[in-house]
């Protein structure tokens, strides 16, 4: 039952396969404000991608019109293998429960404890009643512990989740997503509130879950620093186009001040002695 | 002081003497068209203290009838609890038609808004009234005219509760494939379930007051037992029922603020 | 997809340390999920009373052997006769418009009233500004004055002034001065501490401090509160028209509903009382937003 090694490393090879397509999507709201225009990319499977660009820019968005969340007004999405972009219903439950989601502001139902959070991503997998009275099968309960202490909050696990610091609640964000056992793992702006060790943990963890699990992962950033260090390919966007796709290596200081489209005296962010590890 | 400064106090001072003559001119107004002559209250006041202090302490054929008073008391609390919880339920599933965070039909969600100040607004002694042709003076017609206004409030009270709290849980599950009732039993009752008791509490204590107006109405419960007392004349028994009705809500007001402290 | 469905444990699984210590069971022996707190187990135990005491009221309800039945019918044809016929037969419009003017009036002055006399009395008894003793013997008094029904007031005063327009105002000012006396008393009592106490160090005296710093600190949520009891004593002002005879559009209705046994009329007046509420209500908003 359990993923080899053997196997996960043949899905690695596969990895050219494209799990997630944009064609031409472009979102209007209130039918005039355009959110994104013409946006056009392909993510394939096991890839870390951050995507960068100011506020208002429509990282948001973008992200949300994966798991429509947000309806596409023009364009279409084609995440593994089907377009998606007008699915309703049974259907769209189907590609939700394959994309986990992870929120700046967690999003956690404050008042349950950590287990029962971590639980609510099995939820798209379960019947209506036996979802609504919270009732999980055993092996869910100790797959959901195992994820739990995998992210080191064995402690916590009985706690409210109000209880818990903002790093501690991202984690059961990341384990609520995780639980979901998805291809694909969204995350907008995951440590935009967290102090910068906090920050560290959760952008560690994503990408352990990336390497190991072989989940793609596509993270909204405003760190220009943390999207240089830990992606595989940044997406620059500004003003709801993207004006950069590459690698963090090809990502210039220019490139930058285009994407956030102001000086350099404005950014905080310096690359020029950008070598990190991987 | 700079002229602009100036400006500002003189622009306070303008507003607040022209909030107090727009107070005075509708007070004139009002006691003008209700024939309130502010003499006749400042000269009633005092008899009516004085009364109030000489008459309405229980005697001792007050005590004979506290026993029934007690009974009374009792059928309104329960009265108001039952009341209270049966609006509650329903205002519950309606109030999920009415929130903004479910998004729901934009049509369903206005029509349930109306719908619910409809309700609201209706008095309840026009229900009481209503009820008591079909109904009579039974404890039904205090029922049903008590449970139109608090399902009404209650409906507006949880919309409120519901949009404010529990957004971005709805986001997350939602964005995990959950439907509707799995959302709304694993992230809006959770999320939202101290604020929606908090109201309920309050609806309770409220409506004890309520119905004793509607017992005055209806010729049922502790409301009716206040009038006839007071229309015989017998202001000692009839103190009785203000006192203990005094009792009762402070007691429960007291066991809900300790409750509401519990329950955060 | 199978192959997802158990991935995600299989980092643990494969390192072998799995440490299930913290886990615990349920007496039927599964594993617990929920959270131990006090306040959930309050909740439960206090929904199950609240359901406890529904039952027992429906329980023990005298229902006098009432057909059911038949009084729904009743009860609907009549909801039908209110609202979809509402007609005015014995009033003329411009008499009804006046009475509702008179109930507004009534809402009025009592807030008027009350409203003046809980600000100084909350200045007696917000816990930042006064003695505590003396704000903890003035909150009790006014929880009295508050758990005592507004109708009884009006009844009681109106033994000594006689029903009308003077029992009814007395009666709707001693309701509105206790609530809005709490309600005042919250508001400043949230004002930060700093602010009083700088000024109290510039050696400001008492009324320096009241219209210096607490009345602009807390006006808007004091003028919140007197619009929402405005609304408030708007319609116990039609109530007590009703069953105290109060004059205003709730003697009206009174009259319609349990004198003429006239339906029709009722609804009209009915009409008459939500449409005035609602546009108070809208226009309270609106007035609310601005003072803020």
């Amino acid at each position: 039952m359990i993923r080899s090694e053997t196997w996960s490393k043949q899905e690695m090879e596969g990895a050219a396969m494209p799990i997630l397509e944009f064609k031409n999507v472009s979102k209007l709201y209130n039918g005039s404000t355009k959110a994104l225009s013409n946006v056009n990319f392909t993510v394939n499977q096991g890839e870390f991608i951050s995507i960068i660009g100011p506020s208002g820019a429509g990282k948001s968005t973008l992200l949300r019109c994966i798991n429509r969340l947000i309806d596409v007004s023009e364009g279409t999405v084609i995440f593994d293998g089907e377009d998606i972009t007008a699915v309703k219903g049974k259907e769209l439950r189907k590609v939700r429960i394959k994309t986990g989601m992870i929120f700046q502001h967690y999003n956690l139902v404050d008042r349950l404890s950590v287990v029962e959070n971590v639980l609510h991503g099995t939820l798209g997998r379960k019947s209506t009643l036996s979802g609504m009275a919270g009732h999980y099968t055993e092996d869910e309960k100790k797959l959901a512990f195992e994820i739990i202490e995998s992210l080191g909050l064995s402690e916590q696990a009985y706690k409210r989740c109000d209880a818990l610091s903002g790093g501690q609640k991202q984690r059961v964000g990341i384990a609520r997503a995780i639980m979901q056992s998805p291809k694909l793992i969204l995350c907008d702006e995951p440590i935009a509130s967290l102090d910068p060790k906090a920050s560290k943990v959760i952008m560690d963890h994503l990408a352990e879950i990336n390497r190991t699990k072989n989940i793609t992962c596509i993270v909204n950033l405003h760190q220009v620093d943390v999207a240089l260090k830990y992606s595989q390919r940044i997406i620059g966007v500004s003003g709801g186009e993207i004006v950069f796709d590459g690698s963090p290596d090809e990502l210039t200081q220019e490139t930058i001040h285009r994407i956030y489209q102001s000086s350099s005296s404005d950014l905080i962010t310096d690359v020029s002695g950008g070598q990190y590890e991987q | 002081m700079s002229s602009k400064q100036m400006s500002v106090f003189r622009k306070r001072k303008i507003t607040y003497i022209a909030a107090f003559a727009i107070i005075l001119a509708l007070y004139l107004f009002s006691s003008l068209i209700t024939e309130f002559h502010i003499s006749e209250g400042v000269r009633a006041f005092p008899d009516a203290v004085m009364w109030m202090a000489e008459k309405l302490i229980p005697d001792a054929k007050a005590f004979e009838r506290f026993p029934k008073i007690l009974e009374k008391l009792f059928e309104t609390t329960l009265l108001s609890v039952a009341v209270t919880v049966i609006a509650a339920v329903c205002a519950f599933f309606f109030s999920l038609l009415g929130s903004k965070t479910t998004r729901l039909n934009g049509i369903i969600n206005r029509l349930v808004r109306m719908i619910a100040s409809f309700f609201r607004n209706v008095p309840d002694v026009v229900w009481a009234m209503l009820l008591m042709f079909s109904f009579g003076q039974n404890i039904l017609t205090g029922f049903f005219a008590l449970f139109f206004t608090t399902f009404g409030l209650l409906t507006r009270a949880f919309i409120e509760t519901i949009d404010e709290v529990s957004s971005s849980s709805i986001e997350a599950l939602n964005a995990s494939g959950a439907d509707f009732m799995q959302i709304v039993f694993q992230a809006i009752i959770p999320s939202s379930v101290t604020g929606l008791i908090t109201w309920v509490l309050y609806m309770i204590e409220t409506n004890i007051r309520s119905s004793t107006l509607i017992g005055i109405l209806t010729a049922t419960g502790i409301g009716y037992l206040f009038d006839m007392y007071y229309k015989r004349l017998e202001f000692g028994s009839a103190s009785l029922v203000v006192l203990s009705i005094v009792v009762l809500v402070i007691l429960i007001e007291m066991l809900s603020n300790m409750l509401r402290k519990v329950i955060q | 997809m199978q192959n997802y469905t158990i991935s995600g444990g299989s980092e643990a699984a494969l390192s072998g340390v799995l440490n299930t210590s913290m886990m615990e069971h349920r007496r039927n022996g599964k594993i617990r999920i929920k959270s131990h707190s006090r306040s959930n187990i309050a909740i439960r135990i206090l929904i199950c009373g609240l359901i406890a005491v529904t039952v027992l009221a429906f329980v023990t309800f005298d229902y006098k052997d009432i057909d059911f039945a038949e009084a729904i019918t009743a009860t609907l044809h009549n909801i039908k006769t209110v609202f979809i016929q509402p007609r005015l037969e014995r009033d003329t419009v411009t008499g009804v418009l006046y009475q509702l003017l008179v109930t507004f009036c009534l809402g009025i002055i009592s807030t008027l009233f009350g409203a003046v006399l809980a600000f100084f009395c909350s200045l007696l008894c917000a816990k930042n500004i006064a003695f505590p003793v003396m704000a903890n013997v003035i909150k009790s008094v006014v929880a009295i004055v508050r758990a005592v029904p507004t109708v009884l007031w009006v009844l009681i005063f109106a033994v000594s002034a006689g029903l009308g327009s003077v029992a009814a105002v007395i009666g709707l000012t001693f309701h509105s001065f206790a609530y809005l006396t709490k309600m005042y008393a919250e508001a400043i009592e949230e004002i930060d501490d700093g602010t009083i106490e700088a000024l109290r160090a510039n050696g400001a005296d008492f009324w320096q401090i009241v219209f210096q710093a607490i009345l602009p600190a807390s006006l808007s949520s004091m003028v919140a509160w007197t619009f929402m009891r405005f609304e408030i004593n708007f319609t116990n002002a039609v109530a007590m028209g009703a069953a105290a005879g109060a004059g205003g559009i709730g003697f009206n209705l009174f009259m319609a509903g349990s004198f003429y046994f006239d339906l029709h009329e009722m609804g009209f007046l009915t009409y008459v009382v939500v449409i005035a509420v609602i546009i108070l209500e809208t226009f309270s908003t609106k007035f609310k937003d601005k003072v803020k």
